[in-house]
């Protein structure tokens, strides 16, 4: 389904991937770990065509996402629903206008039909009526779920989730967690969740790959990766001050 | 001296990625203008921001500057013993210069900082790439509404201010000065020529364009977080001030030798 093969991006001077490939199967929730500002938010948006490799090849449902022309783009990216870290609603909109955003702009419903079918989402992820609600009047995890909505109401064959319980209480959290199970049981969509909250990565994933310098540095199930022998992985995932990665940490250019 | 040469061509080249960054919106925004669909509403929505909102300063600022226009210009006329002139003298310089300048100045710091932090907030808060994620297209969503809505407002809001301006002046002569007022209005509209409005109204269009481009460009370019809107907000309205200057310059000379 997605196939990212020796990816390389710079920002600024910085490569934020360095020659990175990973491959997800049809209906698979891998899980992305790594520590802030290691690049997944950076592959997320290649995934979706927002921002192009300077080389290697990203391809989404058989389709080289950086050689597509607009139009080919446009319908891709239909396919595809982003949860955005901090949300990412469009304030001057109601929360039924965002949810229904890709109806409007691609299906062009009547305002009827819009509210049904943003409502249907928002009961989906458990904010039945709240459509006519600013997004300046939720709560954080309020709006992370209302992105959720947002992207499924496009009825989508992927969902990528960009730090989806980050910055939110444990709570809240964990009922996200149990959201992205449940829609990726009940939808069979394919799923990818940047994160570095462990425990929600044990929780959800399918897969876990670890992000590392740039490269997928170890991939495996949630079990293989939670008893890796990899020292960086161990560190990481064990969440300790001493290892390879703060030992190394500002020499990767 | 080798710093201070440094940071001319520092400066020189970032001058010069404005423009390029600028012409290079322009041109994805012309095109984006003929792609369809075409959605009025939207359009609707930042004309009643940019005009209608707008009104109320404009009407101040227009009426004062006719008002001091009419006193500063009545200093020199009573000296001449030619009061009956004022009339000719504010309308003229009004609706040629005064009246555009004046009212592209206002909208270009009410509501081209209020498009340039709007934009940057989007920015920073990855609204725009929400956008791009679901195909819809920044340029044609955000940027072609916002230049069709002051490309008309604009040249309307000139209009109107340059009738708030002539009444700031009517009310000094008239009132203050003691002109009758239909010898007031006679030669205020004697004076005027259709060339006179048609220079003045002109440029009009060129500025509404002026203020879209800069402050959406500066918007889309914001980086970082509350800091770098601010920033973008204030380059939004200097870099639209200084280019409304210009551009009146240039269109004022081309009027002036070309078309004399």
């Amino acid at each position: 389904m997605i196939d990212i093969r020796n990816v390389t991006k710079t920002l600024g001077e910085r490569r934020v991937l360095n020659g990175l490939s990973l491959k997800i199967e049809k209906g698979i929730t891998c899980v992305v770990i790594g520590r802030s500002g290691c690049g997944k938010s950076v592959l997320l948006k290649h995934i979706v065509g927002i921002m192009r490799p300077e080389s290697g090849e990203v391809v989404v449902a058989g389709k080289d996402v950086p050689k597509l022309n607009d139009e080919e783009l446009d319908q891709l990216r239909m396919k595809i629903g982003l949860v955005f870290q901090g949300g990412a609603l469009f304030d001057s909109l109601t929360v039924a206008e965002n949810v229904g955003f890709g109806l409007i702009e691609h299906e062009h419903i009547n305002r009827k039909e819009l509210l049904e079918r943003a409502e249907e989402s928002l009961c989906l992820v458990g904010l039945c009526g709240i459509g006519n609600l600013m997004p300046s009047e939720l709560s954080g995890g309020m709006k992370k779920r209302v992105s959720l909505a947002r992207a499924i109401c496009i009825k989508p064959e992927i969902i990528l989730y960009d730090e989806p319980t980050t910055g939110v209480d444990p709570i809240t959290a964990d009922s996200i967690n149990e959201l992205i199970k449940d829609l990726h049981d009940r939808l069979k969509v394919t799923s990818i969740v940047v994160t570095h909250d462990m425990t929600s990565a044990y929780k959800v994933a399918d897969r876990i790959a670890m992000l590392y310098q740039g490269k997928i540095i170890a991939e495996g199930t949630a079990e293989e990766i939670k008893n890796s022998e990899h020292p960086v992985v161990r560190q990481f995932v064990n969440g300790l001050a001493k290892g390879p990665i703060t030992e190394t940490l500002g020499t990767f250019k | 001296m080798k710093k201070f040469f440094i940071a001319v061509g520092r400066e020189a080249i970032s001058f010069f990625y404005f423009l390029g960054g600028l012409a290079n919106l322009t041109g994805h925004t012309f095109y984006w203008l003929f792609v369809p669909p075409f959605r009025k509403d939207r359009v609707f929505e930042q004309a009643k921001k940019a005009g209608y909102d707008s009104l109320l300063l404009v009407s101040l600022i227009a009426f004062f500057i006719g008002v001091i226009l009419a006193l500063q210009t009545a200093v020199m006329m009573q000296r001449l013993g030619s009061e009956m002139y004022i009339a000719s003298i504010v309308a003229i310089s009004i609706v040629r210069e005064l009246g555009p300048v004046i009212t592209a100045l206002v909208v270009a710091g009410r509501v081209g900082a209020a498009i340039a932090a709007e934009i940057g907030s989007m920015q920073v808060t990855e609204q725009i790439d929400a956008l791009e994620s679901f195909a819809t297209n920044p340029i044609k969503y955000l940027v072609v509404p916002r230049l069709l809505a002051l490309t008309v407002t604009v040249p309307i809001l000139t209009i109107y201010s340059d009738l708030v301006g002539i009444l700031g002046g009517y009310l000094i002569c008239v009132y203050k000065l003691g002109i009758s007022s239909s010898m007031y209005l006679h030669i205020t509209f004697d004076g005027l020529q259709l060339k006179d409005v048609f220079t003045g109204l002109f440029k009009t269009f060129f500025f509404g364009m002026i203020i879209a481009f800069v402050s959406c460009y500066e918007g889309f370019n914001v980086e970082g977080g509350a800091e770098g809107v601010g920033k973008a907000t204030m380059r939004a309205v200097v870099s639209a001030f200084i280019l409304i200057i210009a551009a009146d310059c240039f269109l004022t000379a081309i009027f002036y030798f070309v078309f004399p």
